[in-house]
Order: C-alpha cells, then sequence, then structure tokens
C-alpha cells in the first residue's frame, strides 16, 4: 500500500510530493476525512489533486489514497428522478445522513443499492453480444423503460442469463465470455469516467426539431434534436426562467438539467414545481424524466467544474439507449470560471481576461458530445444541449460568450430592453439567429403546413422592416411616416405583443403547439395582406388600430384555447369584414 | 501541548510566512503575540509542507521578523454564539466592542458555514410587506429572500435601509421572533452611528446584532466581518426559530478588501483587479439566505451596494445580480429631483415575486397590475427620448398621455415620505389609479376582467 501524504494546500488544490503512484484524472481520496479529488497535474515533485470538498481543517501529512480509475459516475436504474451534486452525489441521501447542511467527506453511492427493479432479460445463454447491445430492461419510472447495454468496449457470448425478476443494482444479470475466454459478470449498472464521450456507431444529421412550445423559438429560431444552443443574457434578462421552460415543456425523452453555480433557491424550485406540473405528451410527472444535477453556486467550485461532464455522461448513457435527451447547462460560464479559478490556483499563464488557454477547446469538447446519433446498439437517440451563458457586465464581447458561439448553431440572445419591459421571453429577434433553419425546413414544411417556412421569413422580414423604420420614429415620431410604413410598424407590434411575447404563467399561452403557432401567424400576415390593399387604394391605414382588431389578434393567444384551432376561422372573417367596412367608407 | 513559534520569515503586505509549522491546518486560526503589543489573529491561507502563508487579520503593522510569535489555535474561524448577542455590538472579527464584556458562549460555530443542501431547502413564497410602493408592488421582497439594494455615493440607500427595517412585516414573525443583524463593512462612523440611532428610535435595538468593521478598520478583518453577521444570523434563525432581516452595507468596500487581499498574495486578477474567485466569493455569503425544511425560522438579506461611478456593468453589482434573487437599483436622475426612494423601477426586479404574490398571498391583481405598470413605464422612457428630440408638443396624443402618466408614476408611486407606511391594497390601488391616465386600449397586460374590477377612469375624471 502506497503512503502517500498531503504536503500543500491552497484552496481546493492539494498537491502530494514525491510520488509516482497517480495517473492523471484518477480519482483519489484525500484527508481523514476522504474527500473525493482528481488528479489534474503531475511532474517529478508534485502531484497536483483538485478536491471536490472544503478543505479547511485539512493538513499536512494526511494520506491520499488513489482509486486506480478514473473520476467515473455510475450508471444504472434509478438515475431518473435523483437530484446530484456535481459528482453524482445524491443529494437527498446527503440530507438523510447530513442533515440541512452538507458535511464534509459524507459518501453515499450515486445509485440507491437496495431498491428491487423489476428486471426482464432479454438475452439467453448462447446469445453473441457486443458492447452496447441491450440484455435487460426494467421500468425505470412510469414513463421511462431502462435499458441496461453491455459495456461499450465488451463484447462475446452470453454463458450465463438470470431469470426476469426483481433484482437490486448490484446483482449478476448475465455472464459474458469473451474471445479470449475471460468471463465478466454484468449487473444492472457500469460505471463510466466522465471526461470520455461514450462511443456511438454513426452521427446522423438534425433534422427533427426539439419542440418546445415557445413561439419565438419554435417559429424563429428553432433548434433541432441534437443541436446545440447558447442563451447567452445578462442578470434579470430570464436565462433560468427560459432553461425552465424549455425543460417543462420541450419534447425531449429525459431531461438532464444542470445548475451549474447557480441559485439554491431556484433548484429548489424545480424540485417543487416538476414534482407538480404533468408532462402533456405522457400523462406522466415531469419528474418522471427529470434528473437534477446542483452544484449551487456556494458548494465546492471543483466539483462545478465536474457537474458538466457529469450531466453530459448521464444524457449520453440515456441517449444510447435510444432516447431523445436534452441537456440544460445553467450557467456554462460559472463552469468556465470555476475553469479559471482553478487554473489561477495552479499560477498557469491566463490568456483573456484570466480564463485558461485551454477555454475554446474545453467548449468545443463539451458541445460536440451532443448531436443525433446511432448508438453501439443500434438504435437512435440524441443529446441537445442548451447552454446559459452569463456574460460579465452584459458584455458578449467576453470570451465565454464570444466561444460559445463558435461551437453552438443556435444563439438565443436575451436583451436588457426586453426585459425591463418585461417582453418575455426576451429573446432578441435581430441579434440571435439559428443555423438549424434550413436543416429542418423539410420538418416544418411537411408535418406543419407547406407554408410554414414562407411564412415565417415574411414575418421575420416585417420584424426587421421594423427595427430599422423604429430609428426613424425615434427621431421623428410615427405620426409622419407613411401609410405603408405606419401599417408595418402595426403589424409588427402585433408580432411583437400578441405573437413572440408569451406569458409562461398562463395555462393555454405557457406551451403552444406548432399548429396554433403556424395559424397565429397566418392570421398576423392575413391582416397585413388585408392592410396592404388598403394602402394600394389609399384609404387610411389609421381606421385599422381604430376598429380595435388589433389589440384583438393580440390577445388571440388567450383567448383561443390550444385545442380550438377552428377558432381562427372566426378571425379570418372578422379582419375580412373589417377590412370591407374600411374600404366602403 | 501548546507551541508557540518565535518569529517570522517573510512580511508582506498583510500575509506572513513561517516556516517549520509542525501539522497546520489548512484555514487554521492562529493568533500572534507581538512583545509589547499584545495579540493579533490570523488565519493560514496557503500550507507548502511546514511552510505556511498566514494572513493577518489586523494587518501586519508593527511586525517583525523577531518580536512575534504564533500559536496555532487547532480551530477554524469560529464565532461564539447564544441568545445573549441580540442587542450586543461587535467588530468585524466578532468581538465584543460595547463594553459588556464577552458573550457565554452555548455554541461555537465555524463562520465559513457550510451549504444549505438544495433538498433541504423550503422554496420561499411569502410576502413582505415593506409598506414601500416601489418595493412591494414591483420587486416584492419575500421571507428568504436576498434582495440588495444598487447604490451610488450620496444617494439615499441608508434610508431606505432603515425605512424596510421599521416597516418590514414578516409573515409569521411576532415581536418576539424577529431581529435584525447588521454588518457594516468599511462605511464611515457616522453611517454605522445613523443605522443605530434609527434602529433605536423604531425601537429595535434591543433585536439587533450589529458587526461593525468601519472605514479605518483593518482591511482584512473586512473579509470576515460578513460572515460573522451571517454565521450569528443562521444561528438565530435555525437554532432558534427566529426571522432575521440581515442589512449588509456596503458590499463594495468588502470586495476591495478582498482585492487588496488577493493582489497581495500574488494572485491573478480577473476583471478590473477583482480576483478571478469573486463570484464564488459572494455566493459563499448570499446563498446563506433562505429557509430550511423542518425549521421555523429564516434568512432575509438586504446587501447594500454603491456602484463606482453608477455602472451596473461594474463586476461588484454585476456578480451580485448573478446571484441574488433580483435587485432594486437607485436612480441618480430620480434621486436629484428630490424623489424619495429613488427606485429605479425597469432594472429593478425580485426573482421570487411571481410566487409570493397574487390570490392568497397580496391580491388577484398584483402580478398583471405590476406587469402593466412596467410595459406602461417602459412606453414613457420612449416618450420621453423622442420629446427630447422632437419635442412634446409634436408628440402624438398616446404619447403625451404617457408622459403625463410618467409623471404621476414617479411623483405619486414611487416618491412617498419616509415614514409612510402604505398596505399592499393602498399600493395596488394607487397603480390602478394612475393607469387611469391611459386609455384601456393601453392596457395589454390586463385581462378584462380585471379591467371591469379595477379599472376606473371616471373618478379620475371628477
Amino acid at each position: 500500500m502506497p503512503n502517500n501524504k498531503v504536503f500543500g494546500i491552497n484552496g481546493p488544490v492539494v498537491t502530494v510530493a514525491d510520488t509516482k503512484d497517480f495517473s492523471m484524472q484518477e480519482m483519489v481520496y484525500v484527508g481523514n476525512e476522504r474527500l473525493v479529488g482528481e488528479v489534474i497535474g503531475i511532474d517529478e515533485k508534485f502531484t497536483t489533486i483538485q478536491v471536490y470538498e472544503v478543505t479547511t481543517g485539512l493538513t499536512p501529512g494526511e494520506p491520499v489514497e488513489g482509486t486506480g480509475s478514473a473520476m467515473s459516475v455510475t450508471l444504472g436504474p434509478g438515475i431518473i428522478k435523483n437530484i446530484y451534486d456535481g459528482i453524482q452525489r445524491p443529494l437527498r441521501e446527503i440530507a438523510e445522513k447530513s442533515g440541512a447542511f452538507i458535511a464534509r467527506g459524507c459518501s453515499a453511492d450515486g445509485i440507491d443499492g437496495e431498491t428491487l427493479w423489476d428486471v426482464t432479460v432479454t438475452v439467453k445463454v448462447g446469445d453473441e453480444l457486443c458492447g452496447g447491445q441491450i440484455y435487460a430492461t426494467c421500468p425505470e419510472t412510469p414513463s421511462i423503460v431502462h435499458k441496461v447495454m453491455v459495456p461499450p468496449d465488451l463484447s462475446g457470448k452470453v454463458t450465463f442469463a438470470a431469470p426476469d425478476g426483481k433484482y437490486t443494482v448490484n446483482t449478476k444479470i448475465i455472464e459474458i465470455t469473451d474471445k479470449n475466454g475471460r468471463v465478466h459478470e454484468l449487473t444492472l449498472c457500469q460505471r463510466w469516467p466522465i471526461r470520455t464521450p461514450r462511443p456511438i456507431k454513426k452521427r446522423l444529421p438534425c433534422t427533427v426539431p426539439l419542440i418546445t412550445g415557445q413561439r419565438v423559438i419554435d417559429t424563429l429560431m428553432p433548434i433541432a434534436k441534437g443541436g446545440t444552443a447558447a442563451i447567452p443574457g445578462g442578470f434579470g434578462t430570464g436565462k433560468t426562467m427560459t432553461q425552465h421552460q424549455l425543460a417543462k415543456w420541450c419534447d425531449a425523452d429525459i431531461i438532464v438539467y444542470v445548475g451549474c453555480g447557480e441559485r439554491g433557491n431556484e433548484m429548489t424550485q424545480v424540485l417543487d414545481e416538476f414534482g407538480e406540473l404533468i408532462d402533456p405528451r405522457t400523462g406522466r410527472k415531469l419528474t418522471d424524466r427529470t434528473v437534477l444535477i446542483a452544484n449551487t453556486s456556494n458548494m465546492p467550485v471543483a466539483a462545478r467544474e465536474a457537474s458538466i461532464y457529469t450531466g453530459i455522461t448521464l444524457a449520453e448513457y440515456y441517449r444510447d439507449m435510444g432516447y431523445a435527451v436534452a441537456m440544460m447547462a445553467d450557467s456554462t460560464s460559472r463552469w468556465a470560471e470555476a475553469l479559471r479559478e482553478i487554473s489561477g490556483r495552479l499560477e498557469e499563464m491566463p490568456a483573456e481576461e484570466g480564463f485558461p488557454a485551454y477555454l475554446p477547446s474545453r467548449l468545443a469538447a463539451f458541445y460536440e458530445r451532443a448531436g443525433r446519433a446511432i448508438s453501439l446498439g443500434g438504435g437512435e437517440g440524441s443529446i441537445t444541449v442548451i447552454g446559459a451563458v452569463s456574460p460579465q457586465g452584459s458584455d458578449f464581447s467576453e470570451p465565454v460568450t464570444q466561444n460559445t458561439k463558435r461551437f453552438t448553431r443556435v444563439f438565443w440572445a436575451l436583451d436588457k430592453a426586453l426585459a425591463y419591459a418585461r417582453h418575455y421571453p426576451a429573446i432578441n429577434w435581430t441579434d440571435s439567429y439559428s443555423e438549424y433553419d434550413g436543416d429542418l425546413a423539410g420538418y416544418y414544411n411537411t408535418n406543419v403546413n407547406q407554408y410554414f417556412m414562407e411564412y415565417r421569413r415574411q414575418l421575420l422580414s416585417l420584424l426587421h422592416e421594423e427595427s430599422k423604420l423604429m430609428e426613424i420614429v425615434k427621431l421623428i415620431g410615427a405620426d409622419v411616416l407613411p401609410d405603408d410604413q405606419r401599417l408595418v410598424i402595426d403589424v409588427a407590434r402585433v408580432i411583437r405583443v400578441g405573437f413572440l411575447q408569451q406569458n409562461a404563467y398562463h395555462k393555454d399561452d405557457t406551451y403552444v403547439p406548432l399548429a396554433k403557432q403556424f395559424l397565429m401567424m397566418k392570421t398576423i400576415l392575413h391582416l397585413y395582406e388585408k392592410g396592404k390593399s388598403l394602402v394600394a387604394v389609399g384609404k387610411p391605414v389609421a381606421e385599422i388600430s381604430k376598429s380595435g382588431i388589433l389589440e384583438k389578434l393580440i390577445k388571440m393567444k388567450y383567448d383561443i384555447p390550444n385545442d380550438k384551432p377552428e377558432m381562427f376561422d372566426d378571425y379570418m372573417a372578422e379582419i375580412d369584414s373589417v377590412i370591407s367596412t374600411i374600404m366602403a367608407k | 501541548m501548546i507551541k508557540e513559534y518565535i518569529g517570522l520569515n517573510q512580511i508582506e503586505g498583510s500575509l506572513v510566512v513561517l516556516d517549520g509549522v509542525k501539522n497546520p491546518g489548512y484555514e487554521e486560526v492562529v493568533e500572534f503575540n507581538v512583545a509589547g503589543e499584545g495579540k493579533r489573529k490570523g488565519r493560514i491561507i496557503q500550507i507548502e509542507g511546514e511552510r505556511v502563508v498566514v494572513q493577518v487579520f489586523e494587518g501586519t503593522k508593527g511586525l517583525s521578523l523577531k518580536n512575534t510569535g504564533t500559536v496555532p489555535t487547532g480551530r477554524p474561524m469560529e464565532l461564539k454564539l447564544s441568545e445573549e448577542i441580540l442587542g450586543r455590538v461587535f467588530d468585524g472579527a466578532g468581538r465584543p466592542i460595547d463594553g459588556f464584556g464577552e458573550i457565554y458562549p452555548e455554541v461555537s460555530a465555524d463562520i465559513n458555514g457550510s451549504s444549505i443542501n438544495p433538498v433541504s431547502r423550503v422554496y420561499p413564497r411569502n410576502f413582505i410587506s415593506t409598506g414601500i410602493s416601489s418595493i412591494d408592488a414591483l420587486s416584492t421582497l419575500i421571507r428568504g429572500q436576498k434582495l440588495p439594494i444598487f447604490s451610488g455615493y450620496g444617494m439615499k440607500h441608508n434610508e431606505l435601509a432603515v425605512q424596510i427595517v421599521r416597516q418590514a412585516k414578516i409573515t409569521g414573525a411576532t415581536s418576539n421572533n424577529f431581529a435584525v443583524v447588521f454588518a457594516a463593512m468599511g462605511v464611515k462612523n457616522d453611517v454605522a452611528d445613523y443605522f443605530r440611532r434609527s434602529f433605536e428610535e423604531s425601537g429595535v435595538l434591543s433585536k439587533v446584532v450589529m458587526f461593525l468593521n468601519l472605514s479605518d478598520d483593518p482591511i482584512i478583518e473586512r473579509t470576515i466581518t460578513p460572515r460573522c453577521a451571517l454565521t450569528a444570523a443562521e444561528y438565530l434563525a435555525f437554532e432558534k426559530g427566529m426571522h432575521i432581516l440581515v442589512v449588509m452595507t456596503d458590499m463594495s468596500s468588502y470586495c476591495e478588501a478582498l482585492r487588496e487581499f488577493s493582489s497581495s498574495k500574488g494572485e491573478i486578477p480577473g476583471r478590473k483587479g477583482y480576483p478571478g474567485y469573486l463570484y464564488s466569493d459572494l455566493a459563499s455569503l448570499y446563498e446563506r439566505a433562505g429557509m430550511i425544511k423542518g425549521k421555523e425560522g429564516s434568512v432575509t438579506q438586504i446587501p447594500i451596494l454603491t456602484m463606482p461611478n453608477d455602472d451596473i456593468t461594474h463586476p461588484v453589482p454585476d456578480l451580485t445580480g448573478y446571484i441574488t434573487e433580483g435587485q432594486i437599483v437607485l436612480d441618480r436622475a430620480l434621486d436629484s429631483v428630490g424623489i424619495y426612494p429613488p427606485v429605479s423601477v425597469l432594472p429593478s426586479l425580485s426573482r421570487l415575486m411571481k410566487d409570493g404574490i397574487g390570490e392568497g398571498y397580496t391580491r388577484e391583481d398584483h402580478s398583471s397590475l405590476a406587469n402593466q405598470l412596467f410595459s406602461a413605464y417602459a412606453k414613457v422612457q420612449d416618450a420621453v427620448s423622442l420629446a427630447s428630440v422632437i419635442g412634446e408638443d409634436e408628440l402624438s396624443e398616446i404619447d403625451k398621455k404617457y408622459l403625463e402618466f410618467g409623471k404621476a408614476f414617479e411623483n405619486r408611486f414611487v416618491n412617498q415620505g419616509a415614514n409612510e407606511n402604505r398596505t399592499i391594497e393602498e399600493t395596488l390601488d394607487l397603480g390602478w389609479e394612475i393607469l387611469t391616465l391611459l386609455p384601456e386600449s393601453e392596457l395589454d397586460r390586463v385581462s378584462s376582467e380585471l379591467i371591469e374590477k379595477y379599472y376606473r377612469p371616471l373618478i379620475n375624471a371628477q
């Protein structure tokens, strides 16, 4: 047993002198309290370890023990519905053990070893299995069937298979004999190092949208399943609110929500709220498809750095089962700051604003773990990553925002001015973009309506025209504009207030199906077309706003229930009658 | 056996280096016996084998390599606590300075605290009535929230904080289980005195615990002042079941102290010279607000910070805003025209407000009304900037109405007396009354039923 001892301590960074026992990224236990740590640097004299817990009271000379394996998480049934800290310690069990405040050195298994799972074994003795193939299933929650897979690097012949029945995660389910004759026992769970992406067979193009029920996203800046998105925004612009809305309503099978260096009360809110809300697609509770990783801002900074990787590894595991997973990371800036803090303690040469020079490569490696893919087992799954970014001083030119922008394909820029006017979601339609619009056009045009993309284009061009006109209005007022331009301004207001603005607290408006989004768009554009016909014959556009039809269209998001699309016909008819009345004057 | 290490190896800024220390604990407190001067305290902040770096709270002035003996205490920085602390005054490091002697401790608690497990938190929902319209209606304070005041030099943040303390009605709190913890960091003597007098006048002084690190007190001590205060607050809240309002002023001074300390350690600076871990450090303070399952009490924080040059993007307000659950921003333009409290309504925000207002908490129209006021007031800004270009006379009818609304909103709704305590009903009714200056067609955030019930343009016309 090697006898390694703590030598130096500087915040979460601990060094061990004169040893060759450790390997890079190995998980270690530090001190008498067995604090979890990870090796992050080795040179001739010192091995450097980052510790995932507070190091107060640690003394030189306390033992450091290696585990021989990289920082890993346990994968198996029992992950969904759980809430973990950044290194997969279940917070509920920790609360039972150490009370309301998290004690140090408190350990608990990531997956409960006592629960009995109702396992169906899907292979028999003599079957040839390769990595990623499913050998057993069990219902993990009412909405999720857990599929237990052969570890990616293993293949061989089944030489034992347990009968169907109730098992704990550590019971032997099958035995595989590989081609060298070695026998491997497989249980319901496996370990996987968090910094290594799980292998896949083949990447697929992202051509199916992640439907979120949020109009500004689905219609204007859609994201594909398997895509990546960044939500940058200063404080108070609604990043977390947007993430919550997406986590609640998007049509992924599984949500991995990583609260990385954010507020404790927000995680409590997710716990409370998701426990009550019903998933509209399955009719089950939202918690039945959600796993939470909460490493709040006051929890140790090194674990915050790890939390993102823990989250994406869990996401990959469920992707391999063939599920569409959406991962929300709130906020990647806090993760980058954790990198900076550790880097500073290691006295590395800083690049921009004190961030380490490897920030862009780390960000790229993280976002590249998203995607739609055929897994080793042959199923099709996807991981959509939506990362919030909290730019310092709301300045989008800072390094984290800029580098995230390089590696994500959707950019939902949250805008302070919109948030101040309580226009939510405060996604600025001129600064934001989605690179998936081309890839997804086929889906929208076939599954919603053939004119969907065309209407979307018209909507966007009206908004852009408005923003140009507003420059003039700011200088001279709206009254002096010619009628065709006033029409643009009036209709754009309906689009902004009636369409883009969405009320997360309204029972219908919080989630709007694509069909309704399309009809709303169609109705507004119908008004614009009819209005243009008025302009063409020289009738005053001001009459339209006097008629009250604009207000009526603005309120249609509330007045038309999601399940009554036929009501839009009445609105169309009313627009026609308003316009013909004005024509007749 | 207590060991004393004689002499120091190096002194640099507020840090000293010692060699040959046996079994030092990280963040352990040490005592210095300075020849002819008495005791000082310090904390171990870095260890390399037997070589330790110690931060001296009182500063290193007068220390030499020879005249100092160092005694490790074997304990982290702790605060002695009992219910006796109510009504007492401590210095920034938690030592009594009011002349009534030491506290007889019931417990000693590590001032760094531990993080609250997110699953053990109770999501805050209880409205605190402050009697101040701009806060109650638009940035509602919730029990267990951390809601900072972003101010600037010379603005009336202290008055506002005092008014909140005086008028705050916390659900579930009675005069027996309500207390205030006040932490002063780098504020002037007369400001600390103003708070003390105000607490006295409002009769809560016996329920106030004060931690004072004034502007001429040691800088390093300032970095532990808020931790002492919050440890006291947590003790009273979670051990004694009290509802605690923590007022911390001025967070900017605290951050500057941290910057000074960081640069003396030779750390790589982040933005504007502040250390890269400023966010985590501030979070370790602010996140100590909240409520815990199964415990009676609560910790509500009102930190005050002054924005250098009124710049909200400065690292201190910026990082604070990312951690706290909203902010109350004061505005110099309003202040200079004599509006009190000069709350700049648009950038102010309470994140917990949405779940603590409405039917059952305040009134069913609260949320819609607040939204409508925000959106209308945002339009006022457009009208004002247009008016400054083309002149008020050239504005359209509707823009003129907005200007009128804006003036009434600032002068009647935001503006109120320093002793004026409006109930939430009065505040909401006043909001509706001012909205009647706008035609009904402009009200796009309130439902038709609410308009029916509360919008009374006729009364206004009389």
